[in-house]
């Protein structure tokens, strides 16, 4: 399913044509002071960052939207970083963007829910861990863990299984949403100017004296700066610019989504104790209002390998069943893999190359979800010292306000108010997950409006649902390619 | 969320779900019942599932005669606005505000209703993939037959040229059909179940007329693609083995779960047979003064059937809405192996026979000559020979004159077999 927009030959894009969300590019002309590569929560958020700045800006993604690689495919927790290695970057970039990512939210309207977490220790070794993860935390600059007993933890969390032995609270872990924080980003980027150009793949680099082009599969951009913020290719593209420097190994991430009727069992995220291999399988509340088990942790060789796996099933729900039987009697409406960029060294890895005037972000592999305004900020200074200049803009518009997908705040279904002023918002299509015509309309009109139908399930939460299109399936892309067409018109 | 500034509508009877459960309970009630009875349904038009499962087959048992779908739909909505009830189309109910009273969501604005006898007909729908738990990619091309039947019926959509359908039941027949009718061909069908007897008068008709090959003991193991399907992974789950199946379109039919949302949320007794509202034999829930009829107290039966609950619920409510006097007592009917669910599944001191004197059950097994017998507190009550199988992927029915020895005020009923 191609975009319309998406059709436009391929030919060089420019910064002259700042057209905005638009896909095709236009024709050769100055080089943009800056392409960031990568439309994910971290490219997007470096772009935003960038553009608050007099600089003229492209961010290059190879799909056919922003958001459809590991952005999309997480746990969604707003992480406070209290388990981080303390002194690492990562800890430091984590702990900031949960601030900066928290307030952002407030602005632009992106859910957050203050659930806090429960770490729960199922064996004595693991109950021994507490007080030192409560130390790292402190080393990380969390204070708020608190250890608690066995019948703390039942008090919290009563349908979890038998043999807790006591637990950690970690009372400022949070839930988001990772779809619209990403497209609130990029959204925000293309507000102060970006041009975004979707469906371009970078596939080779030529480093000239005064200007960088990407030859991309629709056409050239030409960019002074080169910010590589490509997730899961980071190391092919950073290897484009000369470096050998890490390697990205896909760490599979596979996750079970139950049905909201789950939820009344659960209203806080409950965390393993970690382990060397990973933060381990969690049970948490979704921002949608469901209940999700997961992730695994696998290195697999093939980065497109977003498939899910029998022996991946099998692992979770024999965690489901310990941690919470009851939770495996409701029906599964969701499962999804997503793949971690991990990498052979032990923090992010950001790095810029001055000569080349090209700057690396890689390894951004369980936390950059969190941390994405936070790389945004340091890559600012980063490139600054680097030597590109910065000048403040003088002025710059409102970030946009997104519509609300968080169970827990009013949706347009529910509002009298809303539904009055336009009936559409009370035109319900998709049964599952209450989404109606009004919404699916407003996402074909937004800024980035989607180009398929997975990207209006992540702007609307259509198809989503238990039923998976059983009832709405047809009406929803019915409607879906009627908004494009009136949209485009 | 709820607010109680919303303007409220107070219908003697309000119906939810107006498939052939819903329409016909209005139909039946409308005439006698002295205030509105008012039908809601979230579609665009009422009718339930027959709106969109365009070959013939409804209406035998409550019509008594033949017709397609639509137009099944299409009767059974005209017959109830004939009657005096009122439709209301586009109203998908929301939430409960209390017992008797519910949020409902309309592009006409949001409303409150409240009745003192609100009947649950919301149905059922198959489970779509991730419930099933199939690993693999996500390509586009998956449907269940409900989305597929939306698709090529009601949308003239294009799907695919070559299909995998997974289920053996009455309802996988009717994907085949679909399929054929949008121009794409059926290569295989699949079934868990042993015996291709288990569903012989379709099994026949699908090897030579619609020139079908079937699978029997077969499970889908994993779906390849990126983008579109292109191959579909099976296993015969007797020798292990495994083979792939090219095709860029895989329905899964069957497979039901009653569409129990507003019954959860309402907290209502659920049956962990068949995962919908505990129903006595006047299709009165747990909660006094709510009713639940069709698919979703019995996953699946037939429209006739659903339609017949209807019917045999507007008696119940009317004597509930001359007496509202809170039922009490009762045993649990439950179902042993080979069946997996029993309904209705209580049986109260002084209630009527069931709809149809049928108790209706769900077999995991073919059973080709069922010999059922009754038990409670361990004693055998009641057997009897039936001269119909009991098989997979369909409705059993069996007498409920087998429940005449019941002690209404012991222990549980188990239904099963000698
Ligand atoms: C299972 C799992 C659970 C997680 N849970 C959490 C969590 O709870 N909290 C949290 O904070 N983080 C979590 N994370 C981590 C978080 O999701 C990632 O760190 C974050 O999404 C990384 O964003 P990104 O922008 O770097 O990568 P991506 O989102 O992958 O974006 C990279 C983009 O670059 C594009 N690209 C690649 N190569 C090219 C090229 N050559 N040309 C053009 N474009 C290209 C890709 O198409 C992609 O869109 C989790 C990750 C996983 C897998
Ligand atoms: C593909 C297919 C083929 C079939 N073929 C046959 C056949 O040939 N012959 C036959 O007899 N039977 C057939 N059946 C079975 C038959 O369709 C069902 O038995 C029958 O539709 C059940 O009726 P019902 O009223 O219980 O539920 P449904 O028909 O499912 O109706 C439920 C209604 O409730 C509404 N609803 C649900 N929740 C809400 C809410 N919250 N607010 C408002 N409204 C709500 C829905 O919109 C729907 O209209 C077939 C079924 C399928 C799927």
């Amino acid at each position: 399913m191609s975009h319309p927009e998406a059709t436009g030959s391929a030919n060089n894009a420019g910064p002259s044509n700042n057209a905005g969300s638009g896909n095709s590019a236009g024709s050769t002309s100055q080089p943009f002071d800056v392409a960031v590569v990568g439309g994910g929560i971290v490219g997007a958020a470096i772009a935003r960052e960038l553009a608050g700045y007099e600089l003229s800006i492209a961010l290059v993604e190879a799909r056919d939207d922003v958001g459809d690689g590991t952005s999309k495919a997480n746990t969604a927790i707003l992480h406070t970083g209290f388990d981080a290695k303390p002194g690492t970057l990562e800890s430091r970039l984590v702990r900031r963007g949960y601030h900066l990512l928290g307030e952002y939210a407030k602005r632009t309207g992106i859910p957050v829910e203050r659930t806090g977490a429960l770490l729960v220790a199922w064996t004595p070794e693991e109950f021994d861990a507490l007080p030192s993860l409560a130390e790292k935390a402190r080393a990380n600059g969390y204070e708020h863990c608190e250890i608690v007993d066995a019948a703390e933890v039942y008090r919290q969390v009563a349908a979890l299984g038998e043999g807790a032995l006591g637990g950690l609270t970690v009372p400022d872990e949070s839930i988001i949403c990772t779809w619209t924080t990403n497209l609130a980003l990029a959204t925000d980027a293309v507000g102060r100017g970006v041009r975004l150009l979707r469906n371009h793949r970078v596939e080779a680099v030529t480093v000239a004296e005064d200007a960088t082009t990407l030859h991309t599969s629709a056409g050239d951009v030409p960019a002074r700066w080169v910010v590589n913020a490509a997730g899961l290719g980071a190391d092919v593209l950073d290897r484009l610019f000369g470096h050998d420097r890490f390697t990205v190994t896909p760490r599979r991430g596979e996750l079970l989504v139950y049905d909201k009727l789950a939820r009344p069992m659960i209203d806080k995220i409950v965390l393993p104790v970690p382990s060397k291999v990973g933060k381990g399988v969690l049970i948490s509340p979704t921002i949608y209002g469901n209940v999700m088990l997961g992730p695994t942790a696998e290195d697999l060789t093939d980065r497109t390998a977003t498939g899910t796996s029998e022996g991946g099933f099998e692992f979770l729900l024999d965690k489901g069943r310990r941690l919470m039987p009851r939770l495996l009697a409701e029906e599964v409406t969701a499962s999804y893999a997503g793949l971690r960029a991990a990498i052979d060294h032990g923090d992010f890895l950001i790095q810029a190359d001055p000569t080349q005037r090209y700057l690396l972000v890689g390894g951004i592999r369980s936390t950059g979800l969190t941390s994405g305004m936070a790389i945004g900020e340091y890559v600012r200074d980063l490139i600054a010292e680097a030597g590109l200049t910065l000048v403040p803009k003088a002025e710059l518009p409102d970030p946009p306000r997104m519509p609300n997908l968080g169970e827990a705040f009013p949706r347009p279904y529910q509002r009298a108010d809303l539904i009055a002023a336009d009936p559409a918002y009370g035109s319900v299509v998709c049964f599952c997950e209450r989404v109606t015509a009004g919404e699916i309309r407003d996402a074909c009109r937004s800024v980035i409006p989607p180009a398929s139908l997975e990207g209006l399930r992540r702007r609307t939460r259509a198809m989503n649902g238990r039923c998976q299109g059983f009832y709405c399936g047809a009406e929803v892309s019915d409607l879906f390619t009627n908004s494009r067409n009136e949209a485009t018109r | 969320m709820t607010d109680p500034s919303l303007p409220v509508r107070t219908p003697d009877v309000l119906i939810i779900g107006g498939g052939p459960a819903g329409l016909t309970a209005a139909r039946t009630l409308a005439p006698k019942v002295p205030g509105q009875v008012l039908v809601l349904d979230r579609e665009k038009t009422a009718g339930g599932i027959p709106r969109h499962s365009d070959h013939t087959g409804y209406g035998l048992r409550d019509l008594r005669r033949v017709m397609s779908g639509p137009a099944y739909a299409r009767h059974l909505v005209t017959a109830a606005e004939r009657a005096g009830a009122t439709i209301r189309t586009e109203a998908t109910v929301t939430d409960w505000v209390d017992d008797h009273t519910v949020e409902v969501t309309t592009p006409q604005g949001r409303l409150r209703v409240h009745a003192p006898a609100i009947i649950l007909a919301t149905g059922a729908r198959e489970r779509p993939r991730p419930a099933r738990l199939i690993p693999g990619d996500r390509p586009r091309g998956v449907y269940t037959t409900g989305h597929l039947q939306n698709l090529v019926h009601l949308h003239h959509a294009k799907v695919g040229r070559k299909a995998v359908v997974v289920g053996g039941e009455l309802v996988s027949w009717s994907a085949v059909l679909t399929l054929r009718e949008a121009g794409c061909r059926t290569v295989l069908m699949t079934t868990r179940y042993a015996s291709p007897e288990s569903y012989a008068a379709f099994n026949l008709p699908g090897r030579t007329v619609l020139g079908v090959p079937v699978a029997t003991r077969t499970r889908v193991t994993r779906i390849i693609g990126h983008g579109r399907l292109q191959a579909v992974e099976f296993e015969n789950v007797d020798t292990g083995q495994r083979r792939t199946v090219e095709c860029d379109t895989l329905v899964l039919t069957g497979d039901w779960i009653p569409d129990h949302e507003l019954a959860r949320w309402a907290d209502l007794d659920i049956d962990p047979g068949t995962r919908g509202p505990v129903v006595d034999t006047a299709l009165r829930t747990s909660r006094a003064g709510v009713f639940a009829i069709g698919n979703l107290v019995h996953a699946v039966d037939t429209a006739d059937v659903a339609a017949l609950d209807g019917a045999h619920v507007a008696d119940q409510v009317l004597a509930w809405l001359a007496d509202p006097k809170p039922p009490a007592g009762g045993v649990r009917i439950a179902a042993d192996e080979p069946f997996r669910w029993v309904a209705p599944n209580l049986l109260r001191p002084g209630d009527p026979a069931p709809a149809r004197r049928r108790l209706l059950l769900w077999t995991d097994e073919l059973v080709r000559v069922p010999h059922v017998a009754v038990r409670q507190g361990g004693t055998v009550l009641a057997q009897r020979r039936l001269p119909w199988p009991a098989s997979p992927g369909r409705v059993f029915r069996v007498p409920s004159s087998l429940l005449r020895d019941v002690d209404p005020s012991d222990g549980d009923v188990h239904v099963g077999l000698v």
